[in-house]
């Protein structure tokens, strides 16, 4: 038996209340996420942004609209790494791209983009494997910020050390500072890369499917929503791939408990790449 | 495996883990008669031995924690490698990628934390040794649940920056070593 005291369950109730107002006031839909995160950086927010309870959050997230960007930068932001997971570019670069070299035109979405990294990832990769000309990137994130972030490319120069490293061990043919240049302890991305990239607001938890896709790649995001937006998000991508196109997953998530898990099969199993298999 | 338990142990540990968790794991039964959750701090490449070598090791079920699943009695859990392991009130895992806490992912705290609010005093926690602070505002919140703390003496610890931490900040915390540990473990929860 859980013994729960009744300042655990009033927190709960304004927890449900606050992403209620969330949604009904800004339509933003957070109320199925995973909860024992959502929590947590909810509490992280109410501290920081110095509100003793989240019924007071509420209140003043409902009448002052300037609240819901300061609120969502808790409650989206992931903190990435370009070419995060060496061995998934690997084979996207051995695996996948000898595939998507046989499509004279190519669209892949980068869903969840956060600020950036892992599209500029693409596009890098992309560029190195000569797909880049024939390719259009759709970036999307709910928080447009990030996107805003994203749109810039500008990253903090410390960071380049573990990207760079990240990058060689992706199997690289070229230096990743060709795409960069330092300034002010700030790595500014090469315009250029963003040529073909259209960033758009789009939620996968209400938004709907926008084009047919050869890659979708949406790492580290489906764990944050629970088993029902897990799966309303599968069955969103199995409706936005293109026939045998490829769906490429965090190394911690997977289809197996999936209705749409029959609409993929393995590609790269241990990189948590997928192929759309029936039409 | 039987479905969900009603308590569970969590355990964190850091610089020495190895060992410590070799004097306590292996020496739980069969069916143990809750879940053990386990943070290592480990580096964050995609692939650790820990659940491999353990699994060798112990009469108990022992996994790599996956996204969702439910927690099972008689099963250790250990948090993969660059990812938070959190427990959610239905007794389920949650794996967030979330910032590192105090310079680590997994963390302890955030195991504690999150496993305090499902399983209040049902819930026994243990730091082993290690050479930063994490865990010890975990064990707090375990012990403001109800739950139970016990903290390797770390006079004895391989590293005794942690348990000396979990101490300070917890003055009902039990101070044992891993033999008193592994006794208590069975002695308290024993087999289902």
């Amino acid at each position: 038996m859980t013994t729960e005291t009744p300042a655990e369950k009033v927190e709960d109730i304004e927890i449900r209340l606050l992403l209620e107002a969330l949604y009904s006031r800004y339509h933003y839909d957070f109320r199925r996420y995973a909860m024992a995160s959502i929590k947590r950086r909810l509490r992280q927010a109410r501290e920081q942004l110095g509100f003793p309870t989240f019924s007071a959050m509420q209140e003043s997230l409902l009448h002052d609209p300037a609240w819901v960007p300061r609120l969502l930068s808790y409650l989206t932001v992931q903190v990435s790494e370009m070419f995060r997971d060496p061995s998934y570019w690997l084979a996207i670069r051995e695996k996948v791209v000898p595939h998507l070299r046989t499509y004279p035109s190519l669209k892949i979405w980068i869903a969840g983009c956060s600020g950036g990294e892992e599209l500029y990832s693409f596009a890098i990769l992309f560029r190195e494997e000569g797909l880049e000309d024939r390719t259009l990137f759709y970036a999307t994130d709910i928080n447009q910020d990030a996107l805003r972030t994203a749109e810039a490319g500008i990253f903090d120069l410390d960071r380049l050390q573990l990207f760079t490293e990240n990058h060689r061990k992706s199997g690289g043919r070229s230096s990743l500072s060709d795409y960069y240049r330092a300034a002010y302890g700030r790595a500014v991305f090469d315009r250029t890369l963003r040529r073909n990239v259209v960033f758009s607001d789009h939620s996968l938890v209400t938004d709907a499917s926008f084009g047919e896709m050869h890659f979708i790649s949406c790492r580290n995001v489906l764990i944050y929503f629970d088993r029902h937006l897990q799966d309303g998000a599968l069955g969103l991508f199995a409706g936005s791939l293109a026939r045998k196109g490829f769906l490429g997953l965090g190394s911690k998530e997977s289809l197996r408990f999936s209705s749409h898990a029959d609409e993929f099969q393995d590609f790269v199993r241990e990189e948590k790449i997928y192929q759309r298999s029936r039409p | 495996m039987t479905a969900s338990s009603t308590g569970a142990v969590v355990i964190g540990a850091s610089a020495g883990a190895l060992e410590a968790l070799s004097s306590i794991l292996p020496a739980l039964p069969g069916d143990f008669a809750s879940p053990v959750l386990v943070v290592v701090h480990v580096p964050p490449d995609r692939r650790s031995v820990l659940s491999e070598l353990f699994a060798a090791k112990c009469r108990l079920a022992v996994k790599e924690a996956e996204d969702k699943e439910p927690i099972c009695r008689g099963t250790v859990y250990f948090a993969p490698p660059d990812y938070h392991l959190l427990v959610e009130t239905d007794k389920s895992i949650a794996l967030s990628s979330d910032e590192a806490v105090m310079f680590s992912r997994p963390s302890i705290d955030v195991l504690f934390e999150t496993a305090a609010e499902a399983y209040g005093s049902e819930l026994t926690a243990i730091v082993l040794t290690g050479a930063n602070s994490d865990g010890s505002l975990g064990l707090k919140a375990v012990l403001a649940a109800g739950g139970t703390a016990l903290i390797q003496d770390p006079e004895k610890a391989f590293a005794s920056t942690m348990p000396q931490a979990a101490i300070e900040a917890c003055k009902t915390g039990r101070v044992m070593s891993l033999e008193q540990i592994a006794n208590y473990l069975r002695g308290a929860i024993g087999a289902s």
